[in-house]
């Protein structure tokens, strides 16, 4: 098990060191992490550092790095605590030789910590589907990259999704709809969204906050067994989604009407209510599952090399793909830059000119072996989020698989246009922010 | 629904909930009880043995990995009992023993290194995922009620309030009828006294101390039933806080009033209240409830008196 | 030999009464003070002050508050992580609303601001004593980080409740916010930590500080010899919310630059900084910085020596860095019950008679 592992990877270590010798003086791209394997949210953290990590080294070992350039990475423990990602962040982001190139925070907390300094350090952020919503403003915010969809790019998917199964957007009248969010700056994020959503389309809505860790939830789910809303929707993160959805099936309430955003729609988090979860439902921005051809390299390159991070069966869970499709993204943008700028020694400025350019079509996908994982992403640079494309997932209790089972729903931008642009214009009059000509 | 069904609901989901709270606090008070020391590693001693409880049942385990074939659940239990006893050993030997006679929040202090050394212990012999503890507890909303009377209770908590009601009787037994109880007994009211007379502290701390760890057993089995086995279990110590301290540090009957009035306070105040102010107040309002609660009987309801003399 | 206090006469009551009586002490503390004040500044970069010396000054600010309460004065407080909390917000509100008033009045007004509250959560100590009196300290905890959670006027109505620092300039050099010099946020910091830790320690050796110990000792006596317990508690834990107060706005405004309450005050804040007094040493100012040094710095040595040095699996040093963590904790609390403060003394008194065993 865990010891095991320990062991491998000293082993390793010291197989590397005279490897790292004789590179010494070879340019490289340093690519840190702020993971957490440790504390109450290390089962959600775990499978998203393993995948990141686990999808870098299969281009070292299979392609030499990108475009011939290997990557270093740098993993940094932060235990989901914003004062250790702090410090993880100063230490990780002069690693040399390159310095950071661009910074997952993986966690909103810190990366609202490290929005501000961005611009300052000139390493961009790239808050995968997590952290501050208006961000996706690159007018206001040109460090800070939150594509492929936001949270309320997904609040608005998740109404489109409940308007298909009622009949329409008309049908929405008159219907209940309640969040059950964490109750933090991450689970208070849809809140205005779906208040602006409950305004126009004219369903009732309401928030029924959880605390941290949120193990105790009988209050809650007893208000909505009274009230009987027609679907819930759920902001949760760690043990707070598997006690809802167990809850959630304890009081009969119907699975396939409560969906969860991405961060709840793991293996973890239905496995410990077993049949009962069910047909639970969960946004989603890429394909579940390890069938894919860049699977077959992560397990030919990594694994069979013992390389890799985490236990091989578990490749292909949401979460770990959650974590290599960010890898993806990441050195795709790596790759972008040194084609701008035309050479290979690029530094955190580069990188961002790089995802700011970022283009990854079908065939690009294709060419990655993960046609059909997720959507084409463009990104210009006065929108950082890119399609903010959003579909719906639904678990499969019996053969212990997610499927996805509607369309990917594009945001309803009327929505969350004027929202971002009133946050990302507060933002910007808050701490004298200059907004970009795009 | 009617109103009042769902106000009965309510008032019977606080008393589950009560219970469950209180098969925590259980574990704090029989180590204050017999040493005066606050223990702030209950919380993650259960999350210890559900650890462990689960290596015993589960094919990844390390218990599988060496002898090639997982415990049933009857033996199961009884083993990670024995780890709990052996834990409790350990830490007489290594940190008790030498922690005789120091200021109660010297001893509190002890604990919290305690609880970090299990906290990292656990991680790196069991691994941080959720672990789906299953040990055949019936699950969800129990079917007869739901379906005759329109009531929702959940099963668990039911089979959890009869555990807690055995676990109170046999405790119970234990202190007044044994041999070693009233030697527990005996060194609870006068450490000193109690030395005099010929009972052996260590192995009374040893005792105490496996007593709570299986207590602990207890609370990590029904809690881990409840959100599968994860490093949050250890955070339900949080909410014995409150209970503890309403019903009083000392007292068993008081760990399992307090959980019951605790229970029911915060799930009208999240349910009735709650709304009103935008929600999750149930924290807080536990807190005020035993507040409310102490400005009267500041030795907590069920704690022994406060004698103060010059 | 050289730490050896005969031959020091003292002619005058002010001599005698001195904060540092001893001169070699005196000598020390100048010496530590000259070194932070006037040697550190120029070595200081990004890591050392956000990751190391910030918040070891802000944590120790926020443990000698506390020590004020709990070591001098014996009332237990699970409390301090929700009154940094009125501490940040009474600062970002104050600095939302005077955006030209000098940080250092904005600091000492979030200060008295938090010295209220706490005077309020303080008063049921007077009922309940011992390990129950947590109970107020704990309501306050959960009550007021519910609040600033909750009501839109403490964050300004934002979208996600964080709130975020302005930039701040305190007599035209930015102290706050990522533009700041790492040397700034330092200094600034450190002269306040430095003021506050010099006046507690003036404050618990005068009358008032006695008349805490008095109670701490035993309140029943105390109040026969003619304290009011009343008067001394409050006053406790007023001068102790105002120094967690101050630690809570610096922690806030220079430190961290944007917190989320939930988790940036949770009641984990609460325990931490009751760790450091205790492993520090209760009812000692020197304990309070040795204690900080401790908790808030081994970790990250620990951390270091085993990713960096030793080429540790991030994850795994995770783990074991809290097992080593609380083993430590142990060992220091069997080998010193009282604390580091008292292990220092003791060396003390050995390097009295040293080289002389005798």
């Amino acid at each position: 098990m865990n010891l095991r592992k320990l062991t491998g990877a000293a082993v390793a270590a010291v197989l590397a060191l005279p490897m790292f010798a004789s590179g010494a003086n070879a340019y490289e791209l340093v690519l840190p992490t702020l993971d957490y394997r440790t504390g109450p949210y290390a089962p959600n953290g775990i499978p998203v550092a393993n995948g990141y990590t686990d999808y870098l080294t299969m281009l070292n070992e299979r392609d030499g790095g990108i475009n011939g350039v290997k990557i270093k990475h740098v993993d940094c423990e932060t235990g989901y605590n914003t004062k250790k990602g702090v410090e993880c962040y100063e230490k990780v982001k002069n690693t040399p030789p390159s310095g950071a190139l661009a910074i997952q925070p993986l966690s909103t907390g810190i990366t609202y910590q490290l929005i501000p300094k961005a611009a300052v350090d000139e390493i961009p952020i790239f808050s995968m589907g997590y952290g501050r919503t208006s961000a996706a403003n690159g007018k206001v915010f040109p460090w800070v990259f939150n594509f492929p969809a936001t949270y309320w790019s997904q609040a608005t998917a998740l109404v489109q999704y409940i308007a298909d199964q009622e009949g329409g957007f008309d049908a929405l009248k008159g219907k209940k709809i309640y969040l059950v969010y964490h109750n933090s700056a991450y689970g208070k994020e849809p809140i205005r969204t779906l208040e602006a959503m409950a305004e126009k389309f004219g369903y009732e809505f309401r928030g029924l906050p959880v605390d941290h860790p949120g193990q105790e939830q009988k209050a809650t789910w007893l208000q909505i067994r009274k009230e009987k809303p027609d679907w819930v929707l759920m902001w949760g993160w760690g043990v707070m989604n598997q006690v809802a959805i167990k809850e959630a099936a304890s009081i009969r309430y119907p699975m396939d009407h409560f969906i969860g955003v991405w961060w709840s729609g793991s293996e973890n988090d239905v496995m410990p209510a077993g049949d009962a979860a069910d047909g639970y439902l969960s946004g989603a921005f890429h394909a579940p599952g390890g069938g894919f051809p860049v699977h077959d390299d992560i397990r030919k390159y990594v694994y069979d090399k013992g390389l890799g991070k985490g236990d091989r069966d578990r490749i292909g869970e949401v979460l770990y793909n959650r974590g290599m499709v960010g890898a993806m993204w990441t050195t795709e943008a790596i790759r972008k830059a040194m084609e701008i700028h035309g050479t290979k020694e690029v530094t955190g400025k580069h990188v961002r000119d790089g995802f700011e350019a970022l283009n990854v079509d079908e065939a690009r996908l294709e060419e990655l072996g993960l046609g059909g994982f997720t959507y084409p992403v463009k990104i210009t640079c006065a929108n950082h989020e890119g399609p903010g494309k959003v579909a719906v997932q639904q678990w499969d209790a019996k053969a212990k698989q997610w499927n996805i089972v509607s369309k990917f729903y594009e945001p309803l931008r009327d929505v969350t246009g004027p929202l971002i642009e009133a946050d990302s214009a507060a933002y910007a009059a808050e701490n004298n922010v200059t907004p970009r000509d795009c | 629904m009617a109103f009042d069904i769902f106000l009965l609901e309510v008032i019977i989901s606080g008393l589950m909930t009560g219970v469950m709270y209180a098969l925590v606090a259980l574990g704090f008070v029989l180590i204050f009880k017999a040493s005066g020391i606050f223990n702030f590693a209950q919380g993650v001693m259960a999350l210890f043995a559900a650890l462990a409880l689960y290596d015993f049942l589960a094919e990844d385990g390390w218990f599988f990995a060496v002898f090639g074939f997982t415990l049933p659940v009857w033996l199961a239990i009884p083993a990670t009992g024995l780890i709990m006893v052996v834990l409790a050993w350990v830490i007489e030997r290594t940190v008790l023993r030498f922690m005789v006679k120091q200021n109660e929040i010297i001893l509190f202090m002890a604990t919290i290194g305690l609880a970090f050394v299990l906290e990292g212990l656990g991680d790196i012999l069991f691994g941080s995922d959720v672990k789906p503890l299953d040990i055949g507890i019936p699950q969800g909303a129990s079917d007869w009620l739901l379906d005759n009377f329109n009531l929702y209770i959940e099963q668990l908590e039911i089979f959890a309030a009869g555990t807690a009601a055995v676990l109170v009787v046999v405790l119970a037994i234990f202190f007044q009828r044994t041999r070693i109880g009233r030697a527990l007994r005996a060194v609870a009211d006068d450490h000193q006294a109690a030395l005099s007379v010929g009972v052996s502290l260590d192995k009374i701390w040893v005792i105490v101390w496996s007593v709570s760890g299986i207590v602990a057993l207890v609370a990590g089995i029904m809690w881990g039933s409840k959100s599968g086995v994860q490093f949050s279990l250890s955070l339900i110590a949080l909410k014995a806080l409150p209970v503890l301290i309403l019903g009083g540090f000392t007292s068993v009957p008081g760990a399992i009033v307090g959980g019951l009035i605790i229970g029911v306070g915060e799930k009208l105040a999240e349910v009735y209240i709650g709304p009103m102010v935008g929600g999750a107040i149930e924290n807080w309002f536990a807190y005020m409830l035993a507040l409310a609660f102490l400005l009267f009987r500041p030795q907590g309801l069920f704690g022994e008196r406060i004698i103060e003399r010059v | 030999m050289f730490y050896r206090e005969s031959g020091q006469l003292k002619s005058s009551y002010i001599a005698d009464q001195a904060m540092f009586p001893i001169a070699q002490d005196r000598w020390f503390v100048i010496g530590v003070l000259a070194v932070a004040f006037l040697v550190a500044p120029f070595f200081i970069n990004e890591y050392w002050a956000n990751a190391i010396l910030l918040p070891f000054l802000v944590y120790a600010l926020a443990a000698l508050g506390l020590n004020i309460l709990t070591g001098y004065c014996g009332q237990v407080s699970l409390g301090t992580g929700a009154f940094m909390a009125v501490g940040a917000y009474a600062s970002f509100k104050l600095v939302g609303f005077f955006p030209e008033l000098n940080f250092l009045i904005v600091l000492a007004l979030s200060g008295v601001v938090t010295a209220a509250v706490g005077m309020i959560f303080g008063l049921p100590s007077l009922r309940i004593k011992g390990f129950y009196l947590a109970v107020a300290t704990l309501a306050a905890q959960f009550f007021l980080v519910w609040m600033f959670n909750k009501v839109g006027w403490f964050y300004d109505y934002n979208l996600t409740g964080m709130i975020t620092v302005r930039p701040i300039d305190f007599f035209g050099i930015r102290i706050t916010g990522p533009e700041a010099t790492p040397a700034a946020k330092y200094l600034f910091t450190l002269t306040v930590v430095a003021v506050l830790a010099l006046s507690a320690k003036n404050i618990v050796r005068g009358r008032i500080g006695r008349e805490w110990m008095a109670i701490r000792d035993m309140d029943i006596a105390a109040e026969l010899i003619g304290i009011r317990p009343l008067q001394a508690k409050l006053s406790a834990f007023a001068v102790s919310s105002f120094y967690v107060g101050v630690a809570g706005a610096l922690y806030f405004a220079v430190y961290l630059g944007s917190v989320e309450p939930v988790e940036a005050f949770d009641i984990n804040q609460s325990f931490y900084v009751l760790f450091i007094i205790i492993i520090g040493g209760l009812g000692s100012v020197l304990g309070a910085f040795l204690g900080a040094a401790f908790i808030v710095l081994v970790p990250i040595l620990l951390k270091n020596i085993m990713v960096g040095g030793m080429g540790f699996d991030s994850g795994m040093a995770g783990h074991v860095e809290i097992l080593l963590m609380g083993l430590l904790i142990i060992f220091f609390l069997i080998v010193e019950p009282h604390g580091l403060a008292r292990l220092w003394q003791i060396a003390k008194e050995k390097l009295r008679l040293w080289p002389f065993p005798h």
